[in-house]
């Protein structure tokens, strides 16, 4: 497929948000002259830097930054070094950051997954047969022990994964076998967590690692450890702590927010201060308070991540994206807004100031000039999530104006893959199989994985919720994380109901199971879910025995993180086609740029690919779906198979 | 749209789940917990519960778990709006409701002991069959192995008339499968509409009326259940290997007919799980992707003259059907239908007057493929209720036709003439016996027809071995005399030639794994002196089977090297072994019990186990309900072997194998036979009395004890010192 040309213009100012809700809170705020993205973007003064868009600005050094043109002979760096290698060193620091992102994430999981089994927390082993499952994974013996012993076990033995130097991780052994043999013959199988980054930080200094296949194959080997490692253990031990998630309904959007409730939002990454605050919030002590000031008790709501991962495992209703965050302090209606890490806008404490909002800051790692820093500590973690409630009722009273739009929507999630394997079958007969022979009988066409951000570069929501209308009308079933579930989730894409917006052998699917057409699979980390489905499908069988044979593709229309770019990395190298959307980080060097989007295809099978229009994306995942199921040899329409006895004599035993 | 049926399904689940709660209450109330209860004569407990939860409900106290996970398997009902997944949860309610309905069942046979018959036959005032015994299952269950009947179909309610039901009926019947009936259509019954339209329902012709309830199904998913786990070797509790397996290998189907109820959508959610499709003739919403099920789930609206053909297309299986030219219906199914006295137009043999068969061999210039005559009167030429005397010939030629193969084209004439509607046959040889009746007569059927059916068959069947087939019937006192005679003499010379066969003399044997589409690590090898355990196949079988189909399930085997002469070890039976048991086995003993036995199916009709005490060895055929001396019933020791293992100080043989000289020789032969159930010793008697002479022992049948000696060790023992026993003065078994 000829590469498109990247747009290296940039749109000025904001684009607006594909929420009317939000549009006119945004409106209204800015009339009371409060600041949010929107004026920032507006009153930026300098246009994102070519150079830097493009990822060929090194400042790795004092003798730079230096700016290479591609394709000028002259054009490299005071040392030599090429557009290629700068911008291959710069996404490889991408991929380390954002990979760095989940390990601490993964890190402070097992954390709380070992002082839980030692009892230190209020937290406890919920799901023992995903602790069986995994510690028998990591050759932890079961039979006969107490859960609490299986579990400080595994802790200590997946907490050593991160300062793990040789050997191999352990989740990487869950891949389809022949996607581990490829791993190995590439070399790119992680040794341990923590390594890999520090690795990429030496091999980018100032004259190190210069070619740039060198440099992209390390960034690979850290992304591995973050998606078939770090992420993969955050999901399944959070799985264990607080419950797989299994089929809810809740609600998304400015309106879950309360008039008569003390209304606490939680945004960021890391389930733990959500969980306890899910805990303590409907303590009867609690909700007298709360009716002291005369609320009617307590509401939650989440905000980005932190908010998917009570949604996926509580239900609780998430208020809105990334993009969102100020937007829900300018209804008026938050008393306190907790956040712990990523995706925080410094922003948001200024907006604060405009209203009554307490926003706190709970991670000894993220604080905020301006907000009020109020640690969470594991031990205390009860008394501390009371405290943090108290302090939020405390602020009711001081409510100004209210302004909670009345728009929310409903939604069904918790698919995780434990989700989807009973739900096709139930609990006699759960498997992926109706999945794999809707694909196969094509009335699936296949299955488009669309994570990552909103961003305010574009109309918020629009394009991924484009992308993901477009390939569910094409019969492509849609599995969403991040923030682009609640987009769908704005847009009643995640009710059933939306399987009218399907094609019909996919709208038939959606109806047989009584699922939507697109399903919510969890927060940023919960992207290894992703890859267990994946794997899942290949080991189910019939659809080729390797993640690149499966008639999949993923994307990030709106992405704007670092960890979006680990994320994609580990997509690729798990033989996923992933697009992401409007710019890519190396456009400033044709030669990586081309290794990316092609070379690489034959490494890993898969690849990298950008497009900005929404609709023309999801057509380049379609097409790369037709391609495999082409090679799988099911494009065509099979014959039914009728069995004679001899055809039953020859099955193998069940 | 299938919320419909899962909102159904769900509402019938908790409706059945419900009464099932309020039954055992009842019940645990009038009875207490220690009552037992179960279904008649069966190993397997109720066996939907027992397969899946592997749990083997005794007592009604039993129940309560059973009661408690069904409520836990029972999903919310679908909401309208905003429903949460329900495929998986529907699915569960339909497990739900066949674990409820076992308990219904099982609950019924403890208030109402006469309301199920037992057996296999309906009588004239009673006709609900109820679960089927294990008995039945074996004997039936072997028809599913061999592929006489690729599986069943379960119709809920009626058809709009009793012509249309029997239309219906027929038509299964014709495709070999068995037709289990449940349920009522505004009070209207398949099975009771079958019996108004004067066909013979019941175990024998395939049409089993198994309850008038609903909740009856249990009884169909309770035998695809035990065919899994007696045939496939799976054990209670391995419910996902034991659906798969129904999915894979048991061809069946539901049919709805008539205003499908939520209680009978519920019963078809349970049936899903088994991969068993729903096929309606009313227009009730359709799910048609695929997954559970091999294909569609649920199809509507299916005009009656289509509806078998849909169901056996959406089940995915291939019915092979005779085109068998004779006016009337035709194929296995009939072949269990009896002709009664009072329906009888003609019969010939039976001890009133003679009839005999005869397969014989003639040169190519003396046979004229297809040729049928008949010497003497026919059908129309004599009144209703008459007999004649009857002598079928049937002569081959061909390049490939042996001497040999006679005796096995002979016997299949029994099955041949059978399977005609209308024709009842019973014996072979010089006792052969048929019967027409007055229906078959009255569609046209002559005596000419039998030659028409085995020229249509043998080509058919056994069209590799011959050319040219031409049938003779005589129904002449002197003619069939005359051919009598000549038959006798051909008998004699058959039987001195496979008895003077011996393993040592022969270098090749034969594989059989006919059963291996039900206990896949099952392999047979059958030597002349050792016939197969399902009885029907001997070393000449499969030779014969062999040259017929050279690619089938009958492989020669080239012995080879003996490893051990005692136990009958060869070298070139180990390597099949290994490589037909695709690397289960690696080697086993053709002669011995105590020592690596050869592997054992379902099908086996007798099953030979030690008894320590007594230093000896017992067996049981599969016609003998009761407890044996090894304190197993012959139900529960196939359950616990018949799965295609070796198990040591057990294996499965043919009762035929008893009277052969290398049964058990390894572990002493017959001198080690203690105890085995009395109808059987009358059955062999004559032939063991002359093997035991032979071994020396000449009183010997006399000293083995039986039921009515007694039915544990210590019972029996006092008699065999008291007969001097052989085996208590031989080495020690074990």
């Amino acid at each position: 497929m000829a590469r498109k040309i990247i747009p290296f213009t940039q749109k000025a100012g904001c684009q607006g948000i594909c929420c009317e809700a939000s549009t006119s809170i945004l409106e209204q705020a800015a009339k009371d002259g409060v600041k949010t993205y929107v004026q920032r973007m507006e009153n930026m003064s300098a246009q994102p830097c070519l150079f830097g868009q493009g990822g060929t600005c090194c400042r790795n050094c004092s003798f730079g930054p230096c700016m290479l043109i591609d394709g000028v002979a002259e054009s490299v760096g005071i040392c030599g070094a090429t557009p290629a290698t700068v911008a291959a060193r710069n996404f490889a620091r991408m991929v380390a950051s954002g990979a760095a992102a989940h390990m601490d994430h993964g890190r402070e999981t097992a954390l709380t997954f070992l002082a839980t089994a030692k009892g230190e927390t209020p937290f406890e082993i919920k799901d023992e047969k995903k602790l069986h499952f995994i510690a028998d994974l990591y050759k932890v013996k079961t039979e006969g022990r107490r859960k609490e012993d299986i579990a400080i076990e595994l802790g200590e033995k997946i907490l050593a994964e991160f300062g793990q130097q040789e050997g191999a991780l352990v989740m990487t052994k869950r891949a389809p076998a022949k996607r581990q043999e490829l791993w190995k013959k590439q070399g790119v199988i992680p040794r341990g967590v923590d390594r890999e980054v520090v690795e990429i930080m030496h091999r980018t200094h100032m004259g190190t690692d210069q070619d740039y296949r060198n440099l992209i194959f390390q960034a690979t080997r850290c992304a591995m450890a973050d998606g078939w490692g770090a992420s993969m253990i955050a999901t399944e031990l959070q799985d264990i702590m607080f419950g797989t998630p299994v089929p809810l309904r809740t609600m998304v959007n400015l309106g879950v927010l309360s008039e008569d409730h003390v209304n606490i939002v939680i945004h960021g990454h890391e389930p733990q201060v959500p969980e306890a605050m899910a805990i303590v919030s409907q303590e009867p002590e609690i909700v007298a308070a709360a009716k002291e000031v005369g609320a009617k008790g307590i509401n939650l709501a989440g905000v980005c991540c932190s908010g998917n991962e009570i949604l996926m495992r509580r239900g609780i209703p998430i208020a809105g994206s990334f993009v969102q965050q100020e937007v829900v302090i300018a209804t008026g209606a938050v008393e306190a807004m907790l956040v712990d890490v990523q995706c925080v806008m410094q922003g948001l404490a200024n907006v604060a100031k405009c209203f009554h909002t307490e926003l706190i800051t709970t991670s000894p790692r993220a604080k905020i000039e301006g907000a009020t820093h109020i640690e969470f500590e594991l031990e205390h973690a009860l008394e501390t999530a009371r405290d943090l409630t108290l302090r939020a009722i405390g602020r009711f009273k001081q409510r100004g104006k209210v302004r909670i739009p009345d728009r929310k929507m409903d939604v069904v999630a918790g698919f995780s893959h434990e989700t989807i394997n009973y739900m096709l079958g139930g609990t006699f007969r759960g498997s992926y199989r109706p999945l794999n022979d809707n694909i196969i009988n094509g009335r699936i066409r296949g299955v488009g994985a669309v994570v990552g951000c909103d961003s305010c570069r574009v109309e918020s929501g629009r394009v991924s919720t484009t992308v993901v209308k477009e390939l569910i009308a094409n019969n492509v079933l849609v599995l969403v994380t991040g923030c682009v579930a609640t987009s769908c989730g704005r847009e009643g894409l995640l009710r059933p109901e939306a399987a009218e917006l399907a094609g019909p052998g996919l709208k038939e699917v959606c109806e047989t199971v009584g699922m939507p057409p697109v399903l919510h699979m969890g927060s940023c980390v919960d992207n290894s879910r992703i890859l267990i489905a994946a794997t899942e499908i290949v080991k189910e069988g019939g659809l080729g025995d390797d993640i690149s044979q499966v008639p999949a593709a993923g994307c990030a229309p709106e992405w704007m993180s670092e960890k979006a770019i680990a994320i994609g990395q580990y997509c690729v190298a798990s033989g996923f086609y992933v697009v992401f959307g409007r710019t890519f980080p190396t456009a400033g060097s044709k030669v990586l740029t081309d290794f990316l989007f092609k070379e690489i295809e034959e490494l890993y099978g898969g690849m990298w690919a950008v497009e900005e229009d929404p609709t023309e994306m999801a057509q380049m995942m379609i097409r790369h779906i037709d391609k495999a199921r082409e090679a799988l040899g099911i494009q065509e329409k099979k014959e039914r198979v009728l069995f004679d006895m001899a055809m039953r004599q020859e099955l193998d035993a069940v | 749209m299938s919320k419909i049926i899962a909102s159904a399904a769900i509402r019938g689940a908790h409706s059945i789940v419900n009464r099932a709660g309020k039954d055992y209450e009842e019940a645990l109330e009038k009875w207490g917990p220690d009552q037992k209860v179960g279904f008649p004569n069966t190993a397997y407990y109720l066996p939907v519960i027992y397969g899946m939860l592997g749990i083997g409900v005794e007592k009604i106290g039993d129940m309560k778990e059973v009661i408690e996970r069904c409520r836990l398997l029972l999903p919310p009902l679908v909401r309208e709006k905003m429903h949460l997944p329900y495929l998986g949860p529907v699915l569960d309610a339909g497990m739900a409701t066949l674990f409820a309905d076992e308990i219904i069942e099982a609950i019924r046979y403890l208030k109402d002991p006469g309301f199920y018959l037992t057996g296999e036959e309906v009588t004239d005032n009673q006709i609900w069959l109820g679960a089927a015994d294990d008995v039945i299952l074996r004997k039936r269950g072997v028809e599913f192995v061999d592929g006489t009947a690729p599986g069943f179909a379960v119709i809920l309610g009626s058809a709009p008339d009793p012509q249309k039901a029997k239309d219906v009926a027929e038509e299964l019947q014709k495709k070999n499968l068995y037709v289990f009936m449940h349920a009522d259509n505004k009070g209207v019954r398949f099975s009771e509409q079958l019996v108004e339209a004067g066909v013979q329902v019941g175990w024998p012709t395939r049409l089993v009326p198994f309850g008038p309830d609903p909740t009856s199904v249990c009884f169909a998913a309770g035998f695809a259940v035990r065919a899994a786990m007696s045939f496939g070797g799976l054990k209670a509790g391995e419910f996902r290997k034991i659906l798969i397996y129904n999915k894979d290998r048991i061809f069946a189907f539901a049919m709805a007919l008539g205003l499908v109820t939520d209680e009978w959508y519920a019963q078809a959610a349970g049936a899903i799980n088994f991969g068993f499709p729903t096929i309606a003739d009313t227009p009730i919403p359709e799910i048609l992707p695929t997954g559970v099920c091999t294909y569609e789930h649920v199809v509507s609206n299916v005009p009656y003259d289509q509806l078998v053909s849909k169901a056996i297309e959406v089940r995915g299986l291939k019915v092979t059907i005779s085109e068998v030219p004779v006016p009337v219906s035709y194929g296995p199914a009939f072949e269990g239908e009896r002709v009664r006295k009072d329906d009888l137009y003609l019969e010939c043999g039976g001890g009133k007057s003679k009839a005999v068969e005869w397969a014989t061999t003639k040169e190519m210039n003396e046979v004229e493929d297809g040729k049928i005559e008949l010497f003497g009167p026919d059908i129309t030429d004599v009144e209703a209720g008459s007999r004649l005397p009857l002598a079928i010939v049937a002569e081959f030629a061909g390049r490939k036709m042996q001497d040999d193969f006679e005796p096995i084209l002979e016997r299949q004439i029994h099955h041949f003439i059978n399977y005609a509607q209308g024709m009842m046959h019973i014996g072979q040889r010089d006792i052969a016996w048929v019967r027409i009746a007055k229906d078959a007569v009255e569609k046209g059927l002559a005596l000419k027809d039998i030659g028409s059916i085995l020229h249509a068959k043998f080509h058919e069947d056994f069209g590799a071995i011959f050319d040219k087939v031409q049938v003779k019937l005589y129904t002449e006192d002197e003619k069939v005399n005359e051919i009598l005679e000549s038959a006798r003499g051909v008998y004699a010379i058959r039987d001195s030639r496979i008895e003077g066969m011996t393993d040592e003399g022969t270098d090749t044997f034969y594989s059989c794994t006919l059963c291996q589409s039900f206990a896949p690590s099952h392999v047979c090898i059958i030597s002349p002196e050792r016939t197969g355990l399902c009885g029907a196949y001997n070393w000449m079988d499969c030779k014969a089977s062999n040259e017929i189909n050279p690619t089938g399930p009958n492989q020669p085997v080239d012995k080879g090297e003996c490893l051990d002469q005692k136990l009958g070890q060869w070298k070139g039976c180990n390597d099949f072994l290994f490589k037909a048991s695709r690397g289960a086995l690696d080697h086993y003993n053709f002669y011995s019990i105590v020592h690596d036995p050869m592997t054992t199916c379902g099908c086996c009709e007798c099953i030979a186990a030690i008894l320590p005490l007594c230093n000896g060895i017992m067996t049981v055929d599969r016609d003998f309900r009761d407890m044996t001396p090894c304190g197993m019933k012959f139900t529960t020791l196939a359950g616990t072997i018949g799965g295609g293992f070796s198990a040591p100080g057990f294996v499965g043989h043919g009762k035929y194998n008893i009277t052969q000289r290398k049964w058990l020789s390894g572990d002493g032969g017959i001198k080690r036979l203690v105890w085995m159930p009395k109808h059987l010793k009358e059955e062999i008697g004559p032939r063991l009395k002359k093997e035991a002479e032979e071994m020396g022992v000449p009183g010997l049948l006399d000293m083995i004890a039986d039921e009515t000696v007694g039915t544990s060790e210590e019972e029996i023992l006092p008699f065999l010192q008291e007969k001097g026993h052989p085996a208590l003065s031989m080495d020690p078994l074990l």
